[in-house]
């Protein structure tokens, strides 16, 4: 594990609230309202944040909007190099997904392996008239053509650096922090 | 306030078997991990589309040396399902009909590049005899009358769904110890999770020295087994492997270790009945029991192809960690 040379906090939880409530306004005004509309959070944090985004969207629409997640262990394209070292999580979508305009919500967004995959998955599933994808964090560095279309912080990083979404017992989202590890080439020169 | 590092938090488990031969060469983790991913791949079973690209390009050989119904098409579903290639060859269509030695088999099979051998075989210990021979993972589906350890965690899968736990169970076990391989990997598995396990058979058809396997106690009478039991496990009379010395009729053995709804009254009222199936109805279930409302047998079928996903995973996930 590479030593943390500093600690940043790109947002807290007002800055989380603000940008959550942002996104179920974009989201409604997107799908002109809720209907057909779904959420599917990613394990494990864009589960939590999925639960979070269903109730600010209940609390401006007075509806509640269906919501789900889905585990993509099964589905990782790295399954040689990463496998032994997940456990397989549970996905939990008890509704159709056949017609449906799927928001499938994720914490940090980076290569976008994770949302292709998801992608795999929810076609597994039936087949949605739309997805979108609502991130809390997208950080660059794209390796696949993926695109959020809801993003709660756009942050400029290096591949050197990590981004982290801390949740509170009640697993909401409290902090996101960037950090930058002393790489390599740091640790031969010091 | 305390924080919590969701991201970090995704549990580094790793399962270090490349086989998958007894439940006595696994841990209390290696089972808790298997059970954990079944109870995912459960999920999967229960989908329109009932498949997930993850052993995409790898194949599976079912080799079966004796008779099967439930374990060898509950492997095949199991492989289709997580996209692996799986073929199944049988005695009756292979060249061990015309004389060829299990090794031979095994290794000419191995030149057609499998990535694991799913195999039933009538000799104990046949299974070690092959990994030591063969680089691909190896999977016992049961041997001779040593384990059956897929059979075994499927039941601990469906007590664990019925009771949220293991540990403190009563677990009695009715019949032919001896020759059965499904009781030796339940005794192995369940008493390292923590579940008392009883005994109860013919003294003829009950191994010498088996509560030393751990936490076992053997009963004189079916009656003192299943009291108070959480599961009444009855095992079928294995008639292909006995001789016809270990016990006069299978009426006096219905009369003494058959469950029927009469003696199951003695196990607790929310007791759970199993059996490994297949079922000789009137012999050591009656068929009152065996559709009634405290059966699980078709619970435990259904189990075996979640519980076979896991494993198949496991020993792949295994192979890459190399």
């Amino acid at each position: 594990m590479p030593e943390i040379k500093s600690r940043t906090t790109i947002l807290d939880k007002n800055g989380i609230r603000r940008a959550l409530t942002r996104i179920a306004h974009e989201i409604l005004e997107k799908n002109k309202g809720l209907a057909d509309v779904v959420l599917v959070g990613i394990q494990s944090g864009g589960v939590h944040l999925a639960r979070e985004l269903s109730v600010c969207i209940e609390s401006i629409e007075n509806e509640q909007v269906p919501t789900g997640s889905v585990d993509i262990t099964l589905y990782r394209d790295d399954f040689k190099t990463h496998a032994p070292y997940r456990s397989v999580g549970k996905s939990d979508i008890p509704f159709s997904l056949e017609g449906k305009r799927v928001v499938l919500v994720d914490d940090v967004l980076y290569t976008g392996r994770t949302i292709r995959a998801a992608m795999d998955a929810l076609i597994d599933y039936g087949r949605p008239a739309r997805v979108q994808l609502a991130v809390l964090v997208d950080r660059g560095h794209r390796e696949l053509p993926i695109r959020a279309d809801f993003v709660g912080r756009n942050v400029p990083t290096s591949r050197m650096e990590s981004v982290e979404v801390n949740f509170d017992e009640q697993d909401k989202a409290v902090e996101v922090i960037l950090e930058k590890q002393g790489d390599k080439k740091d640790e031969v020169q010091a | 306030m305390k924080l919590f590092w969701k991201n970090r938090e995704i549990k580094k488990m790793k399962f270090r078997h490349k086989h998958i031969l007894a439940l006595r060469d696994l841990s209390k983790e290696d089972m808790e991990l298997l059970l954990e991913t079944a109870e995912s791949m459960r999920e999967i079973n229960s989908r329109d589309i009932k498949k997930v690209p993850t052993l995409r390009g790898r194949t599976i050989i079912n080799l079966f040396y004796e008779s099967s119904t439930r374990t060898r098409t509950s492997f095949e579903i199991a492989g289709k399902r997580l996209s692996a290639d799986t073929i199944n060859i049988s005695p009756s269509t292979s060249s061990a009909t015309k004389g060829e030695t299990l090794a031979d088999t095994a290794l000419n099979l191995q030149a057609m590049k499998p990535d694991i051998v799913v195999m039933r075989h009538a000799v104990s210990g046949s299974h070690y005899f092959l990994s030591n021979k063969l680089n691909c993972s190896i999977i016992n589906a049961g041997d001779g009358a040593h384990e059956h350890p897929s059979q075994g965690l499927l039941d601990m899968l469906t007590i664990k769904d019925r009771f949220g736990r293991l540990d403190g169970l009563k677990v009695a076990i009715v019949g032919d110890i001896t020759h059965s391989r499904v009781a030796r990997s339940n005794i192995q598995g369940l008493t390292r999770m923590g579940s008392h396990v009883y005994l109860a058979g013919p003294p003829t058809m009950m191994p010498p020295g088996v509560e030393k396997l751990g936490n076992v106690t053997v009963c004189s009478s079916m009656t003192e087994a299943i009291s108070d039991a959480d599961v009444v496990m009855m095992l079928r009379i294995q008639q292909e492997r006995q001789g016809k010395t270990l016990m006069p009729t299978t009426r006096e053995y219905c009369r003494y270790f058959g469950l029927n709804p009469e003696n199951l009254k003695l196990a607790r009222p929310d007791a759970m009945v199993m059996h490994p199936g297949p079922i000789n109805r009137g012999v050591e279930l009656s068929s009152c029991v065996a559709d009634g409302d405290q059966s699980h047998v078709l619970k435990q079928v259904e189990n075996g192809v979640a519980v076979r996903m896991a494993m198949l995973y496991h020993v792949c996930s295994e192979e890459c960690a190399e």
